[in-house]
């Protein structure tokens, strides 16, 4: 058996090694952030054009995070990179004829790679928060009021689950290509479009990125968000299902399949 | 020692592998021959537990591979010269596969020195010749220092002095009692580096035994007839004397003739019989080439046709002597039936063994000569391998 900490070192030397794991980890912190902070701004100007709802569920915290929305696209470009370019570059033949072991070896890299990007996803929610406090000016709220440390640490998790989550889609469908093709739409547009459709939103608010941004609201359905069945936790749980859902496929896949 | 009992493998309806059944044994370089689509990577990848068999089993060292402990001390594989991350410098992929088996990285800059890398160890290997992609691909193998190495076509893009390192390393691991299986589809080279051959065609086993013996078994000796190029006739003649007397004639494209079937002797004794002088009466032993060619000609998957460049040739000019005339360059029907193409151009198989099915390689001329018929004397109905 090759043993797991061998493994998980070979894994951290081959993502640290490539410049795709710089590029999309500092641009998912980046964009995050940048918007986080221009959208704050924005709304701090904007205040009193907001509507009575939206007055009234005002949500500091969800408002630095605004950038998730696009900072999550270089996460999962990071998360489908980590999986996917073992396929396309077709390392994956070598790593496996050293790894026989498929259950080691899927579930070192996901541990590696999902360490990295929840490492880098609460850098980036404290960051975010920290500056969009700092630009809302007087509708700021602080780390320490009710509920707060809990967004901005969910904020973090969530970043971190929403790469864990590409790199099992991208290990059961084989291809950085056709990941990316399914995975950039779905979340930039399809749970975008959808949760705004009556009836249609009843399914989205069960989707991954739907469910697991509860955690990031402070104010329960902030800036007049739909109510949701569940609560925040319950929402990062949901989340946590696809996670196991997608990673569990991502197995049997590198399992049944031949490399 | 590798051992693979009863191994096939099939692609939906394509069967890639059929019962296969062989060892590779330490102490010699075994060679692993078959033409392009064979089934040779196929059973690589299923040896290394890449691709699961349909049925039966391989094993190495008594284990399945995915059983393999620490699998990379103990199995090196060159698969794919290009299954390497390209942003990634040759040393750092090395290295992430030594710290998969304990391998300090000591040994990583040290193998990066045994296939000549150093230089470029720092560089991407986006960059690299196919070449140096197989010198990476060769390291990686050699990195944990296992007893059992397998190389698939380690030699492609390798230039001549990188082709004899390649020969001589093999050498060199075999000697020291290691297991090396070398997968190639030149026989040239197998030639010079194997001792024992594993020969398949069409996923299904054609030959396995020691190189010397696999030569004596597949050739057949022919001897060269050349008659004075000033009597053409004289060619003719002596063709039809010697496949009176049971030998069998081909000719070779410069107008010599190639006998099989007749003990040089004899075709003298012949030839003066006929009143025919002989410009060249000459024994040639088939090369391993022929005999891998006669094996495997059955079991050709992909077979390159003439290119008769029909659409391309400009309709014959008359008064334009030569260029695009129909037929230009090539000889009229000959006498004796032209070896054609690859296929006939070998000796034919020693009566009774070892036909090969239809001639494959298109129509062999249906000379007017009626005695000199190019088919061996081999029951035509023999078409097992076609008939797959």
């Amino acid at each position: 058996m090759a043993a797991v900490p061998a493994v998980l070192r070979s894994e951290w030397t081959k993502i640290r090694t490539v410049s795709s794991t710089v590029w999309t980890l500092a641009c998912a912190l980046i964009v995050t952030v940048a918007m986080g902070a221009a959208l704050s701004a924005v709304l701090k100007s904007t205040f009193n054009d907001l509507g009575e709802v939206e007055r009234a569920t005002f949500d500091p915290t969800f408002v630095s995070f605004s950038g998730m929305v696009l900072g999550q696209l270089a996460m999962v470009v990071f998360g489908v990179l980590v999986v996917g370019t073992e396929y396309s570059s077709g390392m994956i033949r070598t790593s496996l004829a050293a790894v026989p072991q498929r259950a080691t070896f899927l579930f070192s890299k996901v541990a590696v790679a999902g360490a990295l990007a929840l490492g880098v996803g609460l850098v980036t929610s404290f960051l975010s928060f920290f500056l969009g406090q700092a630009l809302l000016g007087e509708h700021r709220t602080t780390i320490g009021a009710d509920n707060v440390l809990r967004a901005v640490v969910g904020g973090g998790l969530y970043m971190g689950l929403i790469a864990i989550f590409s790199m099992g889609v991208a290990a059961m469908l084989r291809s950085s290509m056709l990941s990316l093709g399914i995975l950039v739409p779905f979340f930039f547009l399809i749970s975008q479009i959808l949760s705004a459709v009556p009836k249609a939103k009843e399914v989205a608010r069960y989707f991954p990125d739907q469910a697991g941004a509860k955690i990031m609201q402070v104010v329960p359905d902030a800036m007049g968000s739909d109510k949701a069945p569940y609560g925040p936790w319950g929402g990062l749980g949901i989340m946590l299902v696809w996670v196991v859902a997608s990673l569990l496929g991502g197995y049997l896949v590198l399992k049944r399949r031949d490399a | 020692m590798i051992e693979a009992v009863g191994l096939t493998k099939r692609y939906g309806a394509k069967t890639a592998v059929y019962n296969l059944s062989f060892q590779v044994r330490p102490g010699v370089v075994t060679g692993f021959l078959g033409p392009n689509g064979s089934g040779k990577s196929t059973t690589m990848r299923m040896i290394l537990g890449l691709d699961r068999p349909t049925a039966g089993r391989v094993t190495i060292g008594g284990h399945p591979f995915r059983q393999l402990p620490n699998a990379p001390r103990q199995v090196g594989a060159l698969l794919d010269a290009k299954a390497v991350h390209g942003g990634r410098s040759a040393r750092n992929h090395l290295l992430s596969l030594a710290q998969l088996a304990g391998i300090p990285a000591r040994r990583v800059d040290e193998v990066l020195g045994v296939v000549g890398l150093q230089d470029v160890a720092k560089r991407r290997s986006k960059g690299f010749s196919l070449g140096m992609g197989q010198r990476l691909g060769i390291a990686a193998a050699l990195l944990g220092d296992p007893q059992v190495l397998l190389f698939d076509e380690p030699v492609n893009g390798l230039d001549p002095e990188g082709i004899l390192w390649v020969r001589n390393l093999m050498k060199k691991l075999a000697a020291e009692g290691r297991t090396v299986f070398v997968s190639s589809h030149l026989m040239s080279e197998m030639a010079l580096t194997a001792d024992h051959l594993i020969v398949i065609g069409r996923g299904q086993l054609l030959s396995d035994m020691p190189v010397k013996q696999f030569i004596s078994a597949n050739s057949a000796d022919f001897a060269r007839v050349r008659t004075p190029e000033t009597e053409p006739g004289l060619r003719e003649k002596l063709s039809g004397v010697l496949t009176e007397a049971g030998g069998q004639v081909l000719s070779e494209p410069d107008g010599a003739l190639r006998v099989t079937g007749l003990p040089l002797p004899r075709i003298s004794d012949l030839a003066h019989g006929a009143d025919v002088r002989l410009w060249e009466l000459s024994p040639h032993q088939a090369s391993l080439e022929e005999a891998y060619m006669r094996l495997t000609q059955g079991a050709v998957d992909y077979r390159s046709t003439d290119d008769k460049l029909a659409h391309l040739q400009a309709p014959p000019q008359p008064g334009q002597p030569g260029y695009g005339m129909p037929g230009h360059g090539m000889p009229q029907p000959p006498v004796a039936p032209d070896a054609p193409g690859q296929g006939g151009w070998y000796a034919p198989p020693p009566p009774g063994q070892n036909p090969p099915g239809p001639n494959p390689y298109g129509q062999a001329p249906a000379g007017p000569n009626p005695y000199a018929a190019p088919q061996p004397p081999a029951a035509p109905s023999d078409t097992t391998e076609d008939a797959r």
